[in-house]
């Protein structure tokens, strides 16, 4: 089966006063029809910059996809490379194949608007209808996100939903197009966790039913084992392991997963109570320095297993069992 | 001395919202008769939904919020009837640390003269020393000396997070209220601060009022927990009891909410569902039957008290006892 999305090379540059800046370092990421690909990472890790690279969100006099191919099969089957459209030819594709949800609702709705009407805006750009059957429609997808009472809650400002409403106003204008992949990035960090629960729960049943692919995106490994089927971790503007979703719990390969699962709080209250002083297993020192990369591995010097071999060239991606890669030259004998 | 080093008692926080010279305008409750007691070296978890009050209940303790109501003691003073000066003394006792390090960190100054600003308002130490503190400080937060002469903005988000926990030390507290200190830092970062104020609790015998709403960092922190909802407390434990053995049904959702980095196997849980009441208009007795599986019509007519259930383990729910709601 061919994939939804299928990512490889992307390279992608900000512009700055002291020549280009690498954000994205040669990504390859594929996602299929139905599937949720998680992206995980750390601030300045890249995830999101791979996302609105995906998205062609990042404009020119900011900076530009250097190198790599994003082919995406749309709804009506045709198969292109993103990275070669014009902005024309995306607009047509962004909002109606391709659509996209943020961390803050609120800052993506117009405040001055009814949801309902901003729902039937994002209808109306890609579909020949009117404005009596936008609204209409705007009140179906609101009810499909379950919003209690869509037919009055259409007719509510931003600013009187709460911040879980809000979200759900954003998926139902991101689905009202019938989109084939939808990019989530980090939609839920703002949120409760119980409200968190509530939208996660939303997104896989919406899943469900239509078949959308999912590029989901997050720094939260417990979303991430909530949601996921597919794992991909960044880790300075590379993908460092890639996995579906339980090996990369239950066998973690590249020195940072398990990282970031080690430093994860789990209290055995038992043997607390006999004495034991346990500690949090921290991954020393800060996320790398996008400006100044060190030479080699980019997860080099925080890690505790590193050789000479790690800072001499950049480890390529290894296999290391079905569907599992990991970027580290020692994975073998840790 | 042998009480506790912090007293709360019946702390109420109302805001008037809406008054105009037409309208009498409504209240919010955002704390409503709270109560607990804080030991030397103890840390007490603040748990709650967002509106559910963590923050002005922190606040309020300090000053930094008036309240309305109630009384704290600190160390047998009365930290609610004290005047300018004696607040002032007491700062210099009671001390925070916000969520957003960066914002709370004039980036005009450095770092030495953030410390130093502390340690001069507060009288600590003369002139002459004040160099050797920062250094002492410093260190003990786990930054290099030389940070002194940098200023917020060289720094990353851990380490400006560093910055705000020395700032809070440098006057020689006894108690903290740490407002979600580690919510804007990232997973592998976060570790390193939970730890650093793990050893401050234990070197320097500090108490912490710890407000959070990553349960496992509460869990692996705190001796005990404080669940808060529209201002009110809904239960009080041991951190033991109250993660395994909940009795309010509030408290098992949001554990059952927490989601687990661990991969299948999803147990049975509460889902809660809709968004937490308006505080303008909380609902009548129990604040939370609106979104309780277990509410009957009893629980509109009386808030319920807070009663203990097992030694130190408090709960305000007419049906503690008939509900089973062991979760792990």
């Amino acid at each position: 089966m061919t994939a939804l999305l299928d990512i490889a090379g992307l390279v992608t540059e900000f512009r700055t006063e002291n020549g280009p800046l690498t954000a994205v370092k040669g990504v390859d990421l594929s996602i299929a029809k139905g599937e949720t690909v998680a992206l995980v990472g750390e601030s300045g890790s890249g995830k999101s910059v791979t996302s609105l690279s995906v998205m062609r969100l990042i404009p020119e006099r900011v900076g530009r996809i250097a190198a790599g191919q994003i082919m995406f099969t749309g709804a009506d089957g045709t198969r292109r490379d993103l990275a070669q459209l014009d902005q024309d030819e995306m607009s047509r594709i962004r909002g109606r194949d391709i659509a996209m949800i943020f961390q803050e609702p609120m800052t993506s709705l117009n405040p001055s608007y009814r949801i309902g009407a901003q729902v039937a805006e994002a209808a109306r750009l890609h579909r020949a209808i009117g404005r009596r059957a936008a609204w209409d429609l705007a009140v179906e997808a609101l009810a499909q996100v379950e919003i209690p009472d869509p037919v009055a809650r259409a007719r509510a400002f931003p600013h009187e939903l709460s911040g879980g409403m809000r979200q759900r106003v954003m998926i139902a204008m991101a689905l009202v197009c019938d989109p084939v992949l939808l990019i989530a990035d980090e939609p839920t960090t703002a949120l409760d966790s119980t409200v968190q629960l509530q939208i996660l729960a939303l997104l896989k049943r919406l899943q469900a039913e239509r078949g959308m692919g999912i590029l989901f995106i997050t720094h939260n490994l417990g979303v991430v084992a909530e949601i996921a089927d597919t794992v991909a971790v960044m880790y300075g503007g590379r993908i460092v392991e890639a996995a579906p979703r339980d090996t990369i719990f239950t066998a973690p390969a590249h020195p940072y997963t398990r990282g970031l699962l080690a430093s994860l709080p789990r209290v055995d209250h038992a043997a607390r109570a006999a004495g034991v002083v346990d500690r949090l297993v921290a991954i020393p020192g800060s996320m790398v320095d996008p400006r100044h990369p060190p030479p080699g591995c980019d997860f080099g010097p925080r890690c505790a297993h590193v050789t000479d071999a790690c800072r001499a060239a950049v480890p390529g991606l290894q296999e290391v069992g079905p569907g599992h890669q990991t970027r580290c030259l020692r994975w073998s004998e840790l | 001395m042998s009480g506790p080093l912090l007293e709360v008692e019946g702390l109420k926080v109302h805001f008037p919202v809406g008054k105009t010279l037409w309208k009498p305008g409504a209240t919010v409750r955002a704390v409503e008769d709270v109560s607990f007691t804080l030991e030397k070296g103890e840390v007490l978890g603040l748990v709650g939904e967002s509106g559910s009050g963590k923050t002005t209940l922190g606040r309020s303790i300090l000053r930094l919020v008036e309240p309305t109501g109630g009384v704290v003691r600190y160390d047998g003073q009365d930290v609610t009837a004290a005047g300018p000066a004696e607040l002032r003394a007491l700062r210099s006792k009671m001390q925070i640390i916000f969520q957003d390090p960066y914002a709370s960190l004039n980036p005009r100054m450095s770092v030495r003269d953030i410390l130093g600003e502390a340690l001069m308002l507060h009288g600590v130490g003369s002139r002459a020393d004040r160099g050797a503190r920062i250094t002492a400080l410093l260190e003990r937060v786990g930054l290099p000396g030389w940070a002194a002469d940098r200023f917020p903005h060289e720094f990353s988000g851990g380490q400006r997070q560093r910055i705000g926990i020395a700032r809070a030390l440098s006057v020689g507290p006894g108690f903290i209220v740490a407002d979600e200190p580690v919510s804007a830092l990232d997973v592998s970062i976060q570790a390193q601060i939970v730890n650093l104020l793990s050893d401050l609790r234990r070197d320097l015998g500090l108490s912490l009022l710890f407000i959070g709403h990553d349960l496992s960092v509460i869990e692996y922190l705190c001796n005990r927990v404080l669940v808060l909802y529209l201002g009110r407390v809904m239960e009080t434990a041991p951190v033991g009891p109250l993660y395994t053995r909940p009795r309010h049904p509030y408290t098992r959702a949001l554990l059952d909410a927490a989601p687990v980095a661990a991969p299948g196997g999803q147990r049975e849980r509460i889902v809660l569902t809709g968004d937490i009441p308006s505080p303008l208009a909380p609902p009548s007795g129990c604040v939370f039957r609106t979104r309780c599986p277990f509410a009957m019509p009893a629980c509109a007519e009386a808030v319920p008290a807070l009663r203990e259930v097992a030694p130190g383990h408090s709960v305000a729910c007419l049906r503690a006892d008939e509900i089973d709601l062991a979760s792990r």
